[in-house]
């Protein structure tokens, strides 16, 4: 538990330093957001009655998503990682006296902390001053605001189980930008990064809501503006900590066979 | 020259098909970035039937050209994309040590035929609106779709390269640029008129994305007959003069990262 601690407080303030990256990433996430808006209202006003949630829902569900970005999309993984594998320098991590899925897990959670932080705080500030109906607006109610919070805690949790997926994938094909562009893919549709699951047909949205990709970021989102009511938070939430629990046994399964299999070829 | 770019071209061909299953795993995943951006438009306009007075078609043909245009864009031009490693690595240094063109071998470092997986999928999604039948195609439709295509090459190749000129001030990529090239391509997925008049401007007269979707899809869907409309997304040419005296600006006050 000490190693963990030293390891994420070390690479957490690596990463926070990056702030003139952060700046930069933070104009894109603006104009990426508004056009996204601008996208949104255009649907609205040619059909008002089909637009399956509020403006103000909406509004929360796109300043969280670019706010929180990189704590919700799975291609921001550690390049250096992927690189350790192809490249065989994995061998020197499985040295170490730590196990290895909570050895990069860890990393992945601190790495994604500290850039989200560093692009959430302005974001955030920025978007809840923006003129109506624009405007980043507080959570619905208490309540709501504190199950977001565990509901994003969890869904942080899933992503980096799923990242771990990743490391996995390119440990078997050694083709990590192949691995990634893939799992990219099906995580921005599945996960409602592209758009907010509500939008999809009612019943393939009632199906991804189950799997774990809608727990990482539309579950939260959707808690937070109040789009799923009070007395759906508590299944919500549980679904998610089954799922959390599901890919970190099966994570750490696949971990175990995999080093027990992996060879090194000498250099 | 065009010898020597055919023999690039053949090069990086063969290199990519070295290693045939990660080029098949790319070229897959292009496809499929490309399919659940299209998925995503399919389940908005079902859901709605229409925006800012485009039906399906209309916003599939959008879509269509735009994607195109970008990945002929992003397979021929990816060494401008890319020009940031080349300035970092020391390899322009290489680059302008050779009596050929400059531009010529930044075209050549790098074409990545593995992103022709979204030209596949556009072009059957081009495929599937031209013969369902709204389009009444004759010779100066086709010729609109063909002038849309070159204009969309020509505005995502000079973002490609007008980011590449940038390199030379800054060594760093700047991920700004992502805005207008993979922001051009998601957003222009859509007909630019959609996003209000403000936006609609800049992409006419700033990032010329509009002049080879909103307008000529006025005359190819028969609601226009202003026949300048059949070569105004040749003006979109115009996007890479800029582009390429602000890399030539660049290149002459270039110094070196000195690795």
């Amino acid at each position: 538990m000490r190693a963990i601690a030293a390891i994420f407080r070390a690479d957490f303030n690596q990463h926070i330093q990056y702030r003139a990256s952060a700046l930069a990433g933070l104009t894109t996430q603006f104009f990426w957001g508004f056009m996204y808006i601008l996208l949104y209202m255009a649907f609205l006003r040619s059909n008002p009655s089909a637009f399956p949630m509020t403006q103000r829902e909406l509004m929360s569900y796109v300043w969280l998503n670019q706010g929180l970005l990189i704590m919700v999309v799975i291609w921001f993984v550690d390049l250096r990682i992927l690189d350790d594998i192809v490249k065989g320098n994995v061998a020197y991590e499985l040295c170490r006296p730590m196990d290895l899925y909570h050895y990069w897990f860890i990393k992945s959670v601190s790495r994604r902390l500290a850039r989200a932080w560093l692009r959430m705080v302005p974001l955030f500030a920025v978007a809840a001053l923006l003129p109506q109906p624009y405007r980043l607006m507080p959570p619905i109610s208490l309540l709501h605001g504190l199950a977001f919070l565990v509901s994003m805690l969890l869904g942080f949790f899933i992503l980096n189980a799923l990242t771990m997926f990743l490391y996995a994938g390119t440990f078997y094909t050694l083709n990590p930008t192949g691995i990634r562009t893939l799992m990219a893919a099906f995580m921005d549709l599945l996960s409602g990064s592209l758009i907010p699951l509500p939008f999809f047909p009612d019943a393939i949205r009632r199906v991804l809501e189950l799997l774990p990709f809608g727990s990482v970021q539309n579950a939260p989102f959707l808690i937070y503006s109040g789009h799923i009511p009070t007395e759906r938070i508590l299944p919500t939430i549980l679904l998610q900590l089954f799922w959390c629990l599901v890919l970190y046994a099966w994570g750490r399964l696949l971990f175990a066979r995999m080093i027990r299999r992996v060879s090194f070829q000498g250099g | 020259m065009l010898r020597l770019y055919t023999k690039y071209l053949d090069m990086n061909l063969r290199a990519q098909l070295e290693h045939r299953q990660s080029f098949v795993m790319m070229l897959l995943s292009q496809a499929l970035l490309a399919f659940s951006s299209f998925l995503v438009l399919q389940i908005l306009m079902q859901r709605f039937g229409s925006v800012g007075g485009f039906g399906l078609d209309e916003v599939m043909l959008s879509f269509a050209v735009t994607w195109m245009s970008f990945s002929l864009a992003e397979t021929f031009v990816r060494g401008f994309d890319r020009f940031s490693v080349l300035i970092a690595n020391g390899g322009f240094d290489r680059v302008l040590l050779r009596p050929r063109s400059a531009i010529l071998q930044v075209l050549g470092s790098t074409v990545d035929f593995s992103r022709l997986g979204r030209l596949l999928q556009a072009l059957i999604i081009l495929i599937l609106v031209a013969v369902r039948g709204p389009i009444q195609w004759d010779f100066l439709r086709l010729l609109t779709l063909g002038n849309m295509l070159v204009g969309g090459f020509c505005v995502f190749s000079g973002l490609f390269i007008l980011q590449a000129g940038v390199t030379f001030f800054t060594t760093e990529g700047l991920e700004i640029f992502n805005i207008f090239t993979d922001g051009g391509r998601e957003f222009g997925s859509y007909p630019m008129l959609i996003y209000g008049q403000l936006m609609l401007r800049f992409f006419t007269f700033v990032v010329p994305i509009a002049l080879f979707q909103t307008y000529p899809l006025a005359y190819l869907f028969g609601r226009s007959q202003n026949l300048g409309l059949v070569f105004l997304p040749l003006l979109a040419g115009l996007f890479l003069l800029p582009a390429y005296l602000l890399w030539r600006l660049g290149r002459r006050r270039y110094e070196s990262t000195g690795s």
